[in-house]
């Protein structure tokens, strides 16, 4: 069942990106920047926990969830170590996504002869 | 002389106005309305979110993992499976298909990292690659993090932070 509601969750929030392509002309960064955006202020406000808990995947591969995490990581450590843990944390839970797509696209330049 | 003046003439008939030239493009543009573009994006990219539950669920069941520790390296191992589809040049292709389907799901995030890093390399690894990479996924990093440090201090002065 989480199958489904993850292809219907995920499938949706990429239909919302789809329409801001093309009925509201935004550049991908300007979409992509958008959805990140509304991704930290839906978890700033506590549902987009739920929200994984509903839909699993659904939620957590489409980029908003990397706004979620964000903030995830950034509340986190204000509730353990006080209000430094809004700078210190920002990072703690995005950063597997972030090295990985560092390091592996370093590596990929390092080994990828480009065509053209 | 008079001959080039003719040829003048010719070439001044074959010129289109920027007007006529852009009416004359848009007919031959491939026609793509909004809602099939919307379908593609929906089933391309509820499939990509599928296949990252197959490999959380595989990360649950084989290491038991709980549902939110195994997020992160699903989205490593999608980051992986994007990063490797952008440099032999299919996930291009599936997005010129697919639209925002591929490009909202994090492996989008990666491909746009992977290709910035591909097509600056021949400028070299620090001036080409290291330069280049965040160039299109620079903007969704400064804007997450930037709205993360502003949703965490509105909790600050609440004091709601970390429920």
């Amino acid at each position: 069942m989480i199958f489904l509601w993850a292809f219907l969750v995920g499938g949706a929030i990429c239909v919302v990106g789809q329409v801001m392509f093309d009925v509201f002309k935004l550049t991908p960064a300007h979409t992509m920047a958008t959805l990140v955006v509304i991704g930290a202020v839906v978890d700033g406000i506590g549902l987009y926990e739920p929200l994984v808990a509903f839909a699993g995947a659904g939620a957590t591969v489409p980029i908003t969830s990397f706004g979620n995490a964000l903030v995830h990581g950034a509340l986190t450590e204000l509730h353990d170590q006080g209000w430094i843990g809004v700078i210190s944390g920002i990072f703690k839970v995005t950063s597997s996504g972030i090295s990985a797509a560092i390091i592996f696209s370093f590596l990929a330049a390092l080994v990828i002869r480009p065509k053209g | 002389m008079t001959e080039s003046s003719a040829d003048k003439e010719k070439y001044k008939k074959m010129a289109m106005s920027s007007k006529e030239y852009q009416n004359f493009a848009k007919t031959r543009e491939p026609s793509r309305s909004i809602g099939a573009n919307c379908l593609r994006a929906f089933i391309i990219g509820g499939a990509i979110c599928v296949l990252g539950q197959v490999i959380q669920e595989l990360f649950m069941h084989l290491l038991h993992m709980k549902a939110e520790d195994a997020s992160n390296p699903t989205v490593a191992v999608l980051i992986i499976i994007s990063v490797i589809l952008t440099s032999i040049g299919v996930y291009d292709k599936i997005a010129q298909w697919a639209g925002a389907g591929t490009a909202v799901p994090v492996t989008g995030f990666a491909n746009s990292m992977c290709s910035a890093a591909l097509e600056h390399r021949a400028e070299g690894l620090v001036l080409g690659v290291g330069a280049n990479m965040f160039k299109l996924a620079g903007s969704v990093v400064v804007f997450g993090v930037v709205a993360a440090f502003f949703v965490g201090i509105v909790h600050l002065i609440l004091g709601t932070g970390g429920q």
